[in-house]
């Protein structure tokens, strides 16, 4: 039996769900932003498996928007973890919860 | 004749492999790699064993003395003595240690050391992973070690492990970028990521004497000048093994691990070292290529070797003559002295190949290379950066 | 497509994403996403495209994992054991389920891969510096922006 293209999207559905779990449920900044990763990851795996069950695979569009959504998670998480630096650089916790003042 | 001698290590691939003709096809893919990975093992684990003794002897006659010479005729069966001392020393693991992160720390060290050999082409027709984006396996995996000393180094709970790791993770990061962008220049004239491609682009000869290496290329002298740095570097051997210096931290991420778990990483570091020349060997001095035209009947994977024991003897060789640097000093010499200079071989090596690859393209891309480099020496106030300290003992 | 090999990453990848997920202590919790990273490549491999698995493990493996461990060790102070938010498990269940039964609706997903000559670096390269050339110069003007924007942040403030 070959895996279709439902077997990835449920896979990576789950993965999702898994990275919606982190971000929803735990209270470290650092928790939050692992969960988003989850989900980018999630969603870069969708990309590659329409690009592969594509009739026609050329331009290779979905690794191409694969690749580019790498780099931005990347960005996303230098900035994301500078600015977990900075907060609790401040408020001494990185929990996000306690995090509730707009004044410094 | 002279083919067989080149090609007997894949016809003797080739003949096991017959055994195996009617089997379906993923048998023959698994055992296909099986061989490579023994082959592989077999190899390097005997050019440790070798190592770690050529490198004590070689040592001891820089420093005027013998060096091991008790196992064995000339000390040769010493690995053997190391190897069984080292499996029966006792297994400590710390009180406090974290050990699922204590344990798999030497595993996964060891395991990408191994793994980045495999995209190296040893000979004609032998590369045992042969992928179309070789060089960027090979620094995917690597960067994999940064984790692996980490892990050593947190997992342990240790203050020297720890300030260890930190120093190690620091200069690696610092000069993977360097690292990363000496091997630009290559790819881009050869417009391929595969090491085999990067191989083939290299044979020849100029005016039937000099070979096509890419050494012989002005940017490319200096790309593997670079190259070779960093990759002294991110081995963490003398005179940047800063993140182990005995007399500073103990022995940095390794201090809590004793007997085979130890081994593991003294196999890592030697493993690195092996991959990071053996890439320089792809990349530079023309891989598997014979140095003259009428040597080439000498099989390929001897002429990979030999450059291969040469590049290392040079790591013994610095090891034995350097002193370690100072942590500040690395990191300078990173950011401000090794970037700049591997953007200028990118650039240079543009010039080079839009002059013409001839003459010309020589003569400009030298002038470009020299240029930055007095520029730098000039701004970058190496006086008072890179010189002695001065000692004031008493006034 | 070789149905052992895909099972058996689906099963390595999820275990540790789900470890990520839920472990209490944070390092654990850390590198078990560096081993749901790995196995996210693993399925670019199967899935063809091999350049972007490599991609993958070089800047999550290499570069974000570093970031996260290093901010980890930048920040620890408290260690408030966190009591579970059930809640939250019910709402990715339940777009879990959503999801599934969208999927499972949609009677055109259930398509085989076609054959496929082997992507290469080469096409890769050229596609991007010709069709998408505009964003990747975006994406590179994004990543040194990033660049400034984290050194900025992350640096102490003197005064």
């Amino acid at each position: 039996m070959n895996p279709t293209l439902q077997t990835f999207l449920i896979i990576s559905a789950a993965l999702f769900c898994i990275g919606l779990l982190a971000a929803l449920s735990r209270r470290h900044a650092i928790f939050v932003l692992i969960g988003i990763e989850l989900m980018l990851a999630a969603a870069n795996l969708n990309f590659i498996a329409f690009w592969r069950f594509n009739a026609k695979p050329q331009p290779p569009t979905g690794v191409i928007v694969a690749i580019f959504a790498i780099a931005i998670a990347a960005a996303e998480s230098a900035v994301g973890l500078a600015l977990i630096i900075a907060v609790y650089r401040h408020y001494r916790t990185t929990n996000v919860d306690q995090l509730d003042q707009l004044k410094g | 004749m002279r083919e067989s001698a080149d090609q007997v290590f894949v016809n003797i691939k080739q003949l096991l492999l017959s055994w195996l003709a009617h089997a379906p096809d993923f048998v023959i893919q698994v055992a296909s790699a099986l061989i490579n990975i023994a082959g592989l093992l077999i190899v390097f684990l005997t050019l440790f064993a070798a190592m770690s003794v050529l490198e004590r002897k070689i040592l001891g006659r820089i420093q005027n003395r013998y060096g091991p010479n008790r196992v064995g005729p000339f000390g040769l069966l010493q690995p053997a003595a190391d190897g069984i001392k080292m499996l029966i020393k006792e297994d400590i693991v710390p009180a406090r240690a974290d050990k699922v992160v204590h344990f798999c720390a030497p595993i996964l060290i060891a395991a990408t050391a191994i793994l980045t050999l495999g995209v190296i082409p040893y000979g004609r027709n032998m590369t045992p992973l042969s992928i179309d984006g070789g060089i960027l396996f090979f620094f995917a995996i690597g960067s994999t070690t940064e984790l692996g000393v980490f892990m050593a180094g947190w997992g342990s709970n240790n203050k020297f492990s720890m300030l260890g790791a930190m120093r190690a993770i620091a200069q690696m990061v610092s000069y993977e970028l360097p690292l990363l962008i000496t091997v630009l220049p290559v790819v881009m004239i050869v417009g391929s990521l595969s090491a085999d491609a990067i191989v083939r682009a290299q044979a020849g000869y100029h005016f039937a004497v000099i070979p096509r290496w890419f050494v012989t290329t002005p940017w490319g002298a200096v790309a593997f000048i670079l190259f070779f740095i960093s990759g002294l570097v991110e081995s963490n051997r003398t005179p940047f093994d800063v993140p182990e210096g005995e007399s500073e931290i103990v022995a940095g991420h390794m201090t809590e691990y004793s007997g085979f778990k130890y081994a593991n990483f003294f196999l890592a570091e030697y493993f690195g070292m092996f991959a990071v020349s053996g890439l320089a060997v792809t990349l530079f001095l023309g891989g598997w290529h014979a140095p003259v035209a009428i040597l080439q009947f000498v099989p390929s994977y001897l002429w990979f070797f030999s450059k291969l024991g040469v590049l290392l003897f040079i790591f013994i060789w610095l090891r034995g003559t350097l002193p370690r640097t100072r942590v500040d000093q690395v990191m300078n010499f990173a950011w401000k002295f090794m970037l700049p200079m591997a953007f200028t071989c990118l650039i240079a090596a543009a010039i080079w190949h839009y002059a013409g690859r001839g003459i010309s393209g020589f003569l400009w891309s030298l002038a470009f290379i020299a240029l930055v480099y007095l520029a730098l020496s000039r701004f970058l106030d190496t006086r008072r950066k890179f010189a002695p300290r001065t000692y004031r003992f008493a006034e | 497509m070789n149905t052992a090999a895909l099972v058996l990453i689906t099963i390595m990848t999820l275990a540790s994403a789900l470890a990520a997920a839920t472990l209490q202590k944070l390092m654990h919790a850390a590198l078990s996403l560096v081993v749901a990273f790995i196995g996210i490549a693993a399925f670019y491999f199967l899935l063809g495209a091999e350049f972007v698995g490599l991609v993958q493990v070089f800047v999550y493996v290499g570069a974000v994992a570093v970031l996260i461990v290093f901010t980890i060790l930048l920040t620890r102070r408290e260690s408030t054991p966190e009591r579970f938010n059930w809640s939250s498990v019910l709402v990715a269940l339940a777009v879990f389920a959503g999801l599934l039964w969208a999927i499972l609706r949609t009677g055109s997903l259930s398509l085989t891969a076609p054959q496929l000559e082997a992507l290469t670096v080469k096409r890769i390269g050229q596609v991007l510096m010709t069709d998408y050339v505009w964003s990747l110069q975006c994406v590179g003007l994004v990543l040194t922006v990033a660049l400034l924007g984290a050194l900025i942040l992350a640096m102490e403030e003197r005064g």
